[in-house]
């Protein structure tokens, strides 16, 4: 007889999260994924001005907070035939570069490591033990001193003593999965407090062009931060230097401290590359940061520094084959979702994709929702009716089967030693290390492609950042539609604007939290959550009091649950709600 | 070495603070940059809201470095509850990105923040539990994100229970109530029309104890820090406005102290992005800026360590901090008739101020008139000191002044220390009447500009 298990709150993620689990014998039957919050945003944004939209659905999340700005704005310039110049383009890539990589290593140290980081026994580590430890991984970390093992044990063991354990009361320290001897977990520790202290050093680069971060400004056009380099009052060498040495902390922290940390984790926890197998399809636009106005077929709109990765298709987990992607056969299924379509579909394109509420949960509070057919707020996107993996894996992968050199060179490197196969990063350990591999390309590109291209631009006198001819909205054609597909952290992000008489008449995002964290589709097919949970029958759960197992293999995936749940009503339809 | 953490061992934070190696100079030194911050409504013009006009009880001096580290050196570890309901993250990230000194770090491990979803380690009936005891003790409570009140709360359950529920319990026992960002506020953009959730604020659920608004999509994270450092060096919450925003923060407008300023006052605007205008730092009015009406520190306290902030980086403010921004302030690229806050009838000359200098004075005249009206006693005593920086601040349309600083009038001498009334304001103005200061290639040749 199954025992069911929930988790709600899934805690250290984005957003809300609910997964509803039946267990038996120390492992997972089967595994339901439910988004809990509903915000309505794309409803909120039809009649408004386009030039305005960015600004609504950039609050869609607050952590990937730059991306649906860009996305935003370059499908509403697809729309309009608005063309930016090619610095302001180069401003967004530094801008979502280093957003990107601030990501996942927020991800990876603040969000993920706990799963397998023991705080408590890095109180009775040797710190001596602890800088050896971080030598013996190959870690040139800067922050690998006895004076500062030293005093993060001491802090830890003042926590601990304490009895006040702040944010790690609850946690499950007592659990006996976790592996790490305790010099390895105080040296984690160590550097989980130097990322926080890099995530807002590095960061500034987007305060730089935009002013704030979180939610930094954009413009439809281009940027609204002036470059010139004799004025004070734009961005000048002062800037730029600052910049400079930017973009080289990031690549240090990421090959000295990240890259070399998340390797030891997974060759500490090499069975999780048999854990946590998820959906075997994926697909890719491009590397991290590729941005398309429009169909990726056509000739991308900004080719000069976007790593040669193409737009492809990846299924059943064969890395020989790459197949074209086709942005047609995108379609967001809403069989399980609390949602409803006007017509009989359950089915439907982004383009003409609409939502109406429907819940058919029971009123809070509840206890368990997966009896009854329908059981998020999460539409389901299915390409070619398959669910598909986005993110760092599917783009890592997708380079990998492409012969990207640089990809190449790193995941062979990794494959060999920790000796896995490379079909084993569709799993709980890959998609982790897919994380960390893509940090370093692309803190690489960051500092060996688009910034110098941004500087060798600026002294060729190259300073204009905004397109004027379509700024004001009689310049624009009646009605016009645009889309936009950009590679982000977390995967595939395409938002889809339609124009009418200089008002927003439709607006969708498809966003890659949307494709990972859905639902079953009409075919019973399980999203790729899900299916990680589920597949093989195996996923361990030694003790449903303390779920560390779940825990780890769903925040392989980043979760974004505020991103996931993103509707539009086009056709301003009240919402209905049906409450049992 | 950036940190130098020593846990809670002793029983009160500077102990702790010195048992970690912390000199006595550096706590100073950051509790300085607090004071400072707390200290801004006292550094520039006393634009307080109409609400305390009438008190008749003196403004509290500003505090000094010595208050600060005597009060926060004396605490105990506060419990926190630190929920997120419907929102996205952003204020949590904010507040990580807050600071980077040494000693705030140790301040950091001030508080015991056993329940916050982003960061704790334990999920699911572990973090429940972790609530359910902490939500029985008293515990300072800080919310980020909204209520979606509508359809019985399904738009955001958490562990089942609805958002309201998890607040009302949570505020329960705690001492402090603290509502971190537009949508704990007054719900943000997705409160905006049509609001599909029913989406409110913090205060709109919370009515038995006062809720500190801390405004803005997302707040500043040094001022969501200041604010609970507010707590615990006051043993109370802070002065607010009307709002319920902290007057140490939300003291003044944006347009009060944006250093874009004196190009509003001498009708300098940008009137395209990446005009010549815009390249040399003039005024975003006309493209829609909404600092004349936004009550938020950003130009002094910048963002993300002083790198940067919204208008600095060439962008109009889209006034953030205030309520219903998303539908009062849109379509944010233009200028709106509307934007008129009680008392501040600037924007009712502004559409005028191109047409010369004369109409930016007379702007400048009524916003010192409106200001004078409802300033407290201290201010006003303050303003009556030769030292003191209201007179000449934040009013500069009050003193014109060439782009590059140099007084109109020729004389090249420090702005600072000057007491201009109003009545030398008026006086001046016919001096640069005459300059022709609409177009940024008569910067050159205007009269002032000293070679």
């Amino acid at each position: 007889m199954a025992d069911r298990v929930v988790i709600d709150p899934l805690t250290r993620i984005e957003g809300h999260l609910r997964i509803e689990m039946e267990t038996s014998g120390g492992s997972i039957s089967d595994a339901w994924s439910v988004a809990t919050q509903f915000r309505g945003l794309e409803q909120i944004v039809q009649g408004r001005d386009p030039r305005d939209v960015w600004a609504f659905v950039q609050r869609i999340c607050g952590v990937c907070t730059a991306v649906h700005a860009i996305a935003s704005i370059t499908a509403v310039e697809n729309a309009i035939g608005s063309n930016p110049p090619e610095q302001a383009l180069l401003i967004r890539q530094m801008v979502m570069g280093s957003q990107e990589i601030q990501d996942h290593v927020i991800h990876f140290y603040h969000l993920h490591a706990l799963d397998w980081v023991n705080v408590a026994s890095a109180a009775d580590a040797d710190p001596q033990k602890a800088v050896d430890f971080a030598h013996s991984i190959g870690s040139t970390w800067k922050g690998n001193t006895l004076e500062r093992m030293t005093a993060v044990r001491d802090t830890v063991k003042g926590i601990v003593e304490s009895g006040q354990l702040s944010i790690f009361s609850g946690g499950y320290w007592d659990h006996p999965d976790y592996r790490l001897p305790a010099e390895a977990n105080l040296m984690a520790v160590a550097h989980y407090l130097d990322a926080l202290d890099f995530q807002r050093s590095m960061i500034r680069i987007n305060t730089v062009f935009g002013g704030k971060n979180p939610h930094p400004n954009f413009l439809v056009g281009g940027m609204a931060c002036t470059i010139d380099p004799d004025q004070s009052e734009s961005i000048n060498e002062v800037q730029v230097a600052d910049i400079a040495n930017w973009v080289a902390e990031i690549e240090e922290f990421v090959r000295t401290c990240y890259v070399p940390d998340a390797l030891a984790i997974v060759g500490v926890y090499k069975d999780y590359f048999d854990i946590g197998k998820s959906s075997p399809n994926y697909f890719a636009v491009g590397a991290a940061g590729a941005t398309y106005g429009g169909d990726p077929n056509q000739v991308p709109r900004f080719p000069s520094v976007m790593m040669d990765v193409k737009p492809g298709v990846i299924l059943n987990d064969d890395f020989s084959t790459v197949l074209p992607f086709d942005p047609t056969l995108i379609a967001e299924d809403i069989s399980t979702a609390w949602m409803s379509y006007s017509g009989d579909e359950v089915s439907l394109t982004p383009d003409k994709g609409e939502t109406t509420v429907a819940y058919t949960g029971p009123e809070p509070p509840f206890k368990w929702l997966a009896d009854k057919p329908e059981y998020t707020w999460c539409k389901a996107p299915r390409y070619d009716g398959k669910p598909m993996q986005v993110g760092p894996n599917a783009r890592i992968l997708l380079a990998y089967a492409q012969g990207h050199a640089r990809t190449k060179e790193i995941v062979d490197g990794a494959v060999h030693t920790l000796g896995i196969d490379l079909k084993q990063f569709n799993s709980t350990a890959g998609r982790t290390l897919a994380r960390a591999v893509e940090a370093q390309i692309s803190a690489e590109h960051l500092l060996n492609d688009v910034f110098p291209t941004f500087v060798a631009n600026l002294q060729h006198g190259n300073i204009n950042v905004f397109d004027p001819s379509r700024w004001e909205p009689h310049m624009w054609p009646k009605e016009a539609q645009g889309f936009s597909m950009v590679e982000v952290a977390r995967g595939n992000l395409s938002h889809w604007v339609t124009i009418k008489d200089e008002k927003v008449d439709r607006y969708q995002a498809v966003v890659p939290s949307t494709w990972l964290a859905g639902g079953r589709d009409k075919d019973g097919g399980k999203g790729p959550y899900e299916e990680s949970l589920t597949s093989g029958g195996n996923h361990p759960l030694v003790n449903p009091d303390e779920p560390l197992e779940p825990l780890r293999t769903i925040h392989s995936f980043d979760p974004c649950m505020s991103c996931a749940v993103h509707v539009l009503d086009p056709e301003g339809q009240q919402l209905h709600v049906t409450t049992s | 070495m950036p940190y130098s953490l020593d846990g809670w061992k002793e029983p009160t934070l500077w102990e702790n603070v010195k048992r970690a190696g912390v000199s006595r100079r550096d706590f100073l030194k950051f509790c300085g940059g607090l004071a400072a911050i707390f200290a801004t409504r006292q550094a520039v013009p006393g634009l307080l809201p109409s609400a305390s006009a009438d008190e008749a009880s003196p403004e509290p001096a500003a505090p000094t470095a010595e208050d600060v580290a005597s009060a926060l050196g004396s605490q105990t570890k506060p419990s926190v509850v630190w929920l997120q309901l419907q929102e996205c993250t952003g204020c949590m990230e904010s507040a990580l990105r807050s600071g980077g000194t040494t000693v705030e770090d140790v301040v950091l491990n001030l508080l015991s923040v056993d329940y916050n979803e982003l960061l704790m380690a334990a999920a699911g009936d572990a973090a429940d539990k972790v609530l359910e005891r902490l939500n029985n003790e008293p515990h300072i409570l800080v919310v980020n994100g909204s209520v979606p009140t509508k359809d019985n709360g399904i738009y955001c359950t958490i562990g089942g229970k609805s958002s309201e529920q998890i607040l009302i319990d949570s505020a329960k026992n705690a001492t402090a109530v603290l509502a971190v960002g537009a949508c704990a506020v007054w719900g943000s953009v997705q409160a905006s029309n049509p609001n599909p959730t029913g989406a409110v604020g913090v205060d709109s659920i919370i009515k038995d104890k006062p809720v500190v608004n801390v405004s803005g999509c997302p707040p500043i994270g040094e001022v969501i820090l200041a604010t609970i450092s507010y707590l615990l060096t006051y043993g109370s919450v802070p002065e607010a406005d009307s709002e319920g925003r902290p007057l140490f923060g939300y003291g003044q407008r944006i347009h009060d102290s944006c250093p874009r300023r004196p190009h509003f006052d001498a009708g300098q605007f940008v009137r395209t992005f990446d005009d010549e205008a815009s390249r040399t730092g003039w005024c975003l009015y006309d493209v829609g800026c909404k600092g004349p009406s936004t009550f938020a520190p950003c130009p002094i306290i910048q963002w993300n360590m002083h790198t940067n902030w919204p208008i600095g980086a060439g962008h109009p403010c889209i006034g953030c901090t205030e309520k219903d921004f998303f539908d009062r302030f849109t379509p944010f690229y233009h200028v709106l008739p509307d934007v008129n806050p009680p008392g501040f009838p600037v924007e009712l000359t502004a559409g005028r101020i191109g047409l010369g200098l004369v109409g930016a004075t007379a702007a400048g005249v009524a916003i010192h008139a409106g200001a004078t009206a409802i300033r407290t006693a201290a201010a006003k005593k303050a303003e009556e000191s030769p030292e003191s920086p209201l007179a000449a601040f934040g009013d500069s349309g009050a003193v014109p002044v060439t782009i590059d600083g140099v007084r109109a009038d020729g004389e090249l001498r420090p702005l600072s220390g000057e007491t201009p009334a109003v009545d030398t304001a008026v006086a001046t103005a016919s001096v640069v009447d005459t300059q022709e200061a609409d177009a940024p290639g008569s910067i050159a040749s205007s009269e002032g500009k000293v070679e």
